[in-house]
């Protein structure tokens, strides 16, 4: 099983939409390709759209937590959206949503996140 | 023999290379197994994920990436309980408390969580480490399916 990636800009937001499966076979392409993006001028804040991921485990946490780190330390945020059930309980489990918020969908949080850059 | 009596007891056995790309071949070779019982989609989604993490900390911890290592899962049927052992060869755990505190991890270089063992204590029922330095890991979990044909009866 695999992982895609597909990434939009919206301004200076990155949507990542994932489909398929987050794990730690899969971690080291999304580190790669999203410190590619995140290095990129175009990129200020991130936005991970979760409604195509079928599975995660705690490989993904720690992926996406070192990302926000590179993310905030360049002044930016990043936000989830749109996770199924299953992922959401691990990001809950995880105490991610202490550090960046949750929204239903990626409308939702690429009108918060503009409202703030 | 009745369905229910050949479900009684059943079991498997699965031993493959300590690869990365097998991590997803492992939960959903387990989560196939555990079907019979017939487990809500969360149920699965669990026991997929616990799977999941005993693999990858064989992987990473117990060989050290080193994929000439072996991992081997067992499976094991009781009416409507399921027990998964998970067992490497690897180089064990020094400390176990340490390792099973939430957030601890032996490899921040890695990114790793350090939440393998909170996740697998918390969507499994029982959940046991035995670990012996140098000689290695085996990881033992037990979850009671319950069934979703126990909804309609």
């Amino acid at each position: 099983m695999n992982l895609q990636m597909e990434m939009e800009h919206h301004r200076q937001v990155l949507i990542v939409r994932f489909i398929g499966e987050l794990d730690h076979h899969t971690a080291d392409q999304v580190r790669m390709k999203l410190d590619e993006a995140i290095h990129s001028q175009q990129t200020n804040h991130i936005v991970l759209s979760l409604k195509d991921l079928q599975f995660m485990d705690s490989s993904g946490i720690g992926v996406i937590l070192g990302r926000y780190k590179l993310i905030k330390s360049k002044g930016g945020k990043m936000a989830v959206c749109d996770a199924t059930p299953p992922v959401f309980r691990l990001l809950e489990m995880s105490g991610l949503f202490k550090i960046m918020p949750i929204y239903e969908s990626e409308s939702d949080a690429l009108s918060s996140l503009e409202v703030v850059s | 023999m009745s369905e229910e009596q050949v479900l009684a007891h059943n079991f498997m056995t699965l031993t493959f290379a300590a690869k990365s790309e097998n991590e997803s071949f492992a939960r959903i070779t387990v989560a196939a197994f555990i079907s019979q019982l017939d487990p809500t989609m969360d149920e699965l989604s669990d026991l997929k994920t616990v799977v999941s993490e005993a693999v990858t900390n064989s992987i990473i911890h117990g060989y050290d990436s080193d994929s000439t290592g072996t991992v081997t899962i067992t499976a094991k049927i009781e009416r409507e309980t399921v027990t998964i052992t998970v067992e490497d060869r690897g180089q064990g755990i020094e400390d176990l408390d340490l390792a099973k505190e939430p957030l601890y991890t032996s490899k921040p270089e890695l990114e790793r969580s350090g939440m393998g063992f909170t996740i697998m204590e918390n969507f499994m029922d029982e959940f046991e480490v035995t670990s012996e330095p140098g000689v290695g890991t085996s990881i033992r979990m037990k979850k009671r399916i319950e069934s979703k044909k126990a909804l309609y009866k």
